[in-house]
């Protein structure tokens, strides 16, 4: 048995030999370009074939000898999700394309928000998840090796040491798929050589478990109806099932076909045309059907064949054995080897990916405060931390190997891996299909499916008391009933695996929709949202980088440590040769960055990339948040624009009044050069005649006393003059500048005009025939009354001097409403013109060349008074003659106090 | 499936057929769920009127057949008429 057993490691050293030379053959084509035999439909169709791994080809029948036609439920669950690939590997794939998925904790993160603790949370799930699947590899491989070495013996010496060769095993898958995987970093997250390697073992595996089968139904049964007699015959002979378990089984095998990270790399991450899926939605149902077409009747003949009590997973290895047929045994061993390293290889290298993407990336990131441009080589940091990730799982997974006692049944053990990763399908599923779905929901929905998982299907998988004291089972943990691990809520007499994945999908359902329906989602997740849902309407990318401020050259030494010099170098080439640019740094425009983004996204994941182009391109970079800040500070600094605005408006206006106060002082010198002109002007005539005149009386001499008398007497007219003129001016002054002191007093309006036709009939040569209307003449009112009468007065006097009618005629008249006075002054004089009519209450204005006693005073004299009597007094135009208004209150406001 | 509101009411005949076989195509899977669901509704073990084993065997890789059968023919289908019709616009419904 040794020999043989030798034989058979030398077997699968050559074996796993001619893999890596075919993997390398396939790598060196890609590289030269000549891919496109690497992916066919073929290939893709049998990469998927890493479903059916070392729990198929020795399970599968260890599973039909327990349990009869359950197994299959395995294998419809994968057929109905391929031949429906309409509904979710379609829209998977393409998502996967359009955003550059590398893992499903990749898409579950990307389509929340691009959410780092959904990843992290995704990995870890998935890695205690598909612990138990790879623990399940080694204990087959392991298995098949002890059929080799013989059954152990009473005394233990013979038989192989189970633990030790299962350690060995591990060792050597773990240096296998660290050699094979993680040798570069490929571009795009696509392992070429590993894929057509896959194909391979697939086909092995194919061909050696119906070369089995074939030798068991024709061999040994004799044909198929003396086969199906056979099975009739045997303990199998009858449909028996557990209903609930073959409902729940397919749907579970379905779930567990889209969430398990290995097939999500080779179903999406590997796909390499849509097409291909369509193809593969057939051929692939044809593969898994071939795969469990004998495991029935390799399940009877070996329970009729070999002794009972030996292990019927191990029957595609120990039938043949039996028969003596050690070649095809070998073979079929060769068969089991391939499923299991394949499902190794293929399961690491997707875990490590996660794992190196979205724990280690981060966290490295995170410590190292310069960024990705200042820290050392981040490709070799990924690589290091894919080969540490690799051992570690392959390390879990021999620890659970160890510690399950490696003597479970395959089928079993695969299972509970089945329902742990099958917690990602709500978040999965409900990510794709329905925008409303939110970080919260998946977060809530993941833990608490994964917890409900860890109790009621991993921890009881040690055996009862191993992790979970049994009295958990009898009755619930601290005595709560309701939780014991295989009856929640005291619903008693489901199946355990049922029960598990039952409750733990369906409270991961609720929680997640309802936590979805109840938070509300961050601007990003609701744009990838949109994104994923209605990827077939644009399949165009999420995010849009800000331009500018990045340096091209950081990028480039950036991209260089992650994609490897050479590819960054030609990367950057092409850019810049697409933007026109000579040499080797393109412009940082979005479309590059996005285009970097995704690149360096393939290796080191969406979420990490998009933090290392952020740190490059610095605070530039766009994500939503980033456009929402700047939207905040927009409006901020549109608030504070339209403040300023104001202040500019205030100012403009202030500036217009300054203006127009300077205008108008302007016109103040002007009016003050033009009055102190007219002054002295107005000075200089009488001063004049004074001088003359007293000049002529001092030196002519022989003057009779009648020339002295007219001389002095016109000395003494115009120094008159000089003194009204001075005292009107004085006056004016007094009113303008608003010192006047008035004295209000009650009085009869009629007894001031009476005073100032009076005086001023006084003054006059009595021409002038003034008419009194005396009707309401004799009102009563409260004002200034000495200055009231000034004014009257003076438009008496004017109209003596100015009217220049045949018979001048001055009417007066008075009327009154309740608070007001209006007194009119009707002449039958020549009326002033338009013209002048708008200057006869400024100073020095003289209509008419009158008889030159007025300094033209009077009437802005007039003016003044009355603005302070709180009235007005205003020239009305008439056809003929003056009409001169002036109104007042009855009580007089009294302006100037 | 709601169509945009620039789709025609009616479809020419071939790309009327080719709908019809995508709809074909979407529901083979709930055909196959219901097939493959009716052994549950046998009697089991040591009920009355058990079922054979060779039966269900026969009747379970049937149906596989039967679907893998009516997919692949799908696909054929509807990769002929999409080359036919490369020039039709609307691939996806």
């Amino acid at each position: 048995m040794t020999a043989s057993l030798n034989l058979l490691i030398g077997v699968s050293l050559i074996y796993v030999a001619f893999l890596f030379a075919v993997a390398f053959a396939a790598e060196r084509a890609a590289v030269r370009g000549r891919s496109g035999w690497l992916r066919t439909p073929l290939v893709y169709t049998l990469s998927l074939s890493i479903y059916c791994t070392a729990w198929t080809f020795y399970g599968a029948v260890g599973y039909a000898a327990r349990s009869g036609m359950e197994y299959v439920t395995i294998y419809l669950g994968p057929s109905l999700v391929m031949i429906g690939w309409w509904w979710v590997l379609r829209k998977l794939v393409r998502i996967g394309r359009s955003q550059r998925v590398t893992s499903v904790a990749d898409l579950i993160s990307a389509r929340y928000g691009k959410s780092n603790t959904l990843a992290i949370v995704v990995t870890v799930m998935a890695v205690v998840g598909v612990t138990p699947y790879i623990a399940l590899q080694l204990q087959s491989v392991t298995l098949a090796l002890s059929a080799f070495a013989g059954p152990p013996a009473a005394d233990g010496s013979a038989g192989l040491n189970m633990l030790s060769s299962g350690f060995w095993v591990a060792a050597g898958l773990a240096v296998f798929t660290v050699l094979f995987g993680t040798r570069n970093l490929n571009a795009n997250e696509r392992h070429d050589g590993v894929v057509i390697a896959i194909a391979v073992e697939a086909v092995v595996k194919l061909v050696a478990l119906i070369a089995v089968g074939i030798f068991v139904v024709w061999g040994i049964a004799g044909g198929v109806r003396p086969m199906m007699e056979q099975i009739d015959a045997s303990a199998l002979g009858t449909w028996q099932v557990d209903r609930s378990r073959w409902a729940a089984l397919t749907v579970l095998s379905a779930a567990a076909f889209l969430c398990l990270p290995r097939m999500f790399q080779v179903l999406v991450v590997e796909n390499d045309d849509e097409r291909h899926v369509q193809i593969a939605s057939w051929a692939f149902p044809v593969y898994l059907m071939l795969m469990s077409l004998f495991v029935v009747p390799i399940a009877v003949v070996g329970l009729n064949l070999l002794p009972p009590g030996s292990n019927p997973d191990l029957f595609v290895v120990s039938v043949p054995l039996a028969e003596g047929r050690t070649g095809l045994a070998v073979l079929s061993f060769l068969g089991g080897f391939s499923s299991a390293t394949s499902m190794v290889i293929v399961a690491t290298l997707a875990l490590s990916t996660m794992v190196s993407n979205h724990v280690v990336m981060p966290i490295y990131l995170s410590l190292k405060p310069g960024g990705a441009s200042m820290s050392g080589d981040v490709r070799s940091v990924i690589l290091r931390a894919r080969r540490l990730s690799i051992l570690l799982i392959i390390a879990l997974g021999y620890l659970y190997y160890v510690l399950s006692g490696g003597s479970g049944a395959l089928a079993a053990i695969g299972l509970i891996s089945f329902a742990g990763v099958a917690q990602f399908l709500p978040a999965m599923l409900g990510g794709i299909f329905w925008r409303g779905a939110t970080r919260v929901g998946a977060l809530s929905g993941l833990c608490l499916g994964f917890a409900i998982w860890v109790y009621a299907s991993l921890l009881p998988s040690f055996g009862q008391g191993a992790v979970l004291p049994a009295s958990f089972f009898e009755v619930g943990p601290w005595g709560i009933g309701w939780l014991r691990p295989y009856a929640f809520f005291g619903i008693e007499g489901i199946d355990p695996t049922v029960h598990a994945v039952l409750w733990s999908l369906l409270l991961n359902t609720c929680v997640f929709v309802v936590g979805s329906l109840l938070s509300f989602p961050k601007p990003l997740e609701r744009l990838q949202g949109a994104q994923f849902v209605n990827v077939f309407d644009h399949s165009g990318q999420a995010r849009g980088w800000h331009a500018s401020v990045a340096a091209s050259e950081d990028l480039m030494i950036m991209a260089q440590r992650i994609l490897g010099a050479a590819e960054a170098q030609a990367l950057f080439r092409a850019a810049a040769r697409e933007q026109g640019m000579i040499g080797h740094l393109p412009e940082p425009n979005p479309a590059f960055l996005e285009r970097l983004e995704r690149e360096l996204s393939a290796s080191v994941g969406t979420a990490t990339a998009h933090a290392m182009v952020s740190q490059m391109v610095g605070a530039a970079s766009v994500s939503v948040e980033d456009l929402l800040a700047v939207a905040d500070e927009s409006a901020q600094m549109l608030e504070y624009s339209s403040q300023l605005e104001t202040k500019s408006a205030e100012l403009s206006r202030t500036a217009g009044q300054l203006r127009e106060a300077n205008d108008k002082l302007t016109q103040l010198s002007v009016q003050k050069d033009a009055f102190l002109g007219q002054i002295s002007h107005e000075l200089r005539t009488p001063m004049t005649s004074i001088r003359a005149f007293s000049e002529i009386m001092r030196d002519a001499e022989g003057l009779s006393a009648a020339e002295k008398t007219k001389y002095a007497s016109i000395i003494h007219v115009e120094a008159i003059r000089l003194t009204r003129l001075l005292d009107d001016l004085l006056d004016l002054s007094v009113l303008e500048n608003g010192q006047v002191s008035l004295n209000p007093a009650t009085g009869r309006l009629d007894a001031v005009l009476d005073h100032a036709v009076i005086t001023a009939g006084a003054s006059g040569d009595g021409r002038l025939r003034i008419v009194r209307h005396k009707t309401t003449a004799d009102t009563m009112l409260t004002t200034d009354m000495d200055r009231l009468g000034q004014v009257f007065i003076n438009l008496i006097t004017n109209a003596q001097k100015y009217c220049r009618a045949e018979a001048p005629q001055l009417e007066i008249s008075v009327r009154a409403t309740p608070d007001m006075l209006r007194v009119e002054f009707r002449d039958n004089g020549t009326p002033i013109p338009d013209a002048a009519r708008a200057l006869i209450f400024e100073k020095f204005a003289r209509v008419a060349e009158g008889d030159g006693s007025g300094a033209g005073l009077g009437l802005a004299i007039c003016r003044e008074i009355m603005a302070r009597l709180g009235g007005d007094i205003s020239h009305v135009p008439q056809a003929s003659g003056n009409l001169f208004v002036v109104q007042m209150p009855r009580a007089a406001a009294l302006a100037a106090q | 499936m709601a169509r945009g509101p620039s789709s025609p009411v009616f479809l020419e005949r071939r790309s009327y057929r080719r709908r019809r076989m995508q709809d074909a195509q979407r529901l083979l899977p709930v055909l196959g769920l219901m097939l493959w669901m009716v052994p549950t509704l046998w009697p089991s073990g040591d009920e009355a009127g058990h079922v054979a084993m060779s039966g269900v065997i026969y009747y379970i890789f049937g149906v596989w057949c039967v679907l893998i059968g009516l997919s692949a023919w799908l696909w054929r289908g509807l990769r002929r008429s999409a080359e036919d019709a490369a020039s039709d616009p609307k691939h996806d419904p």
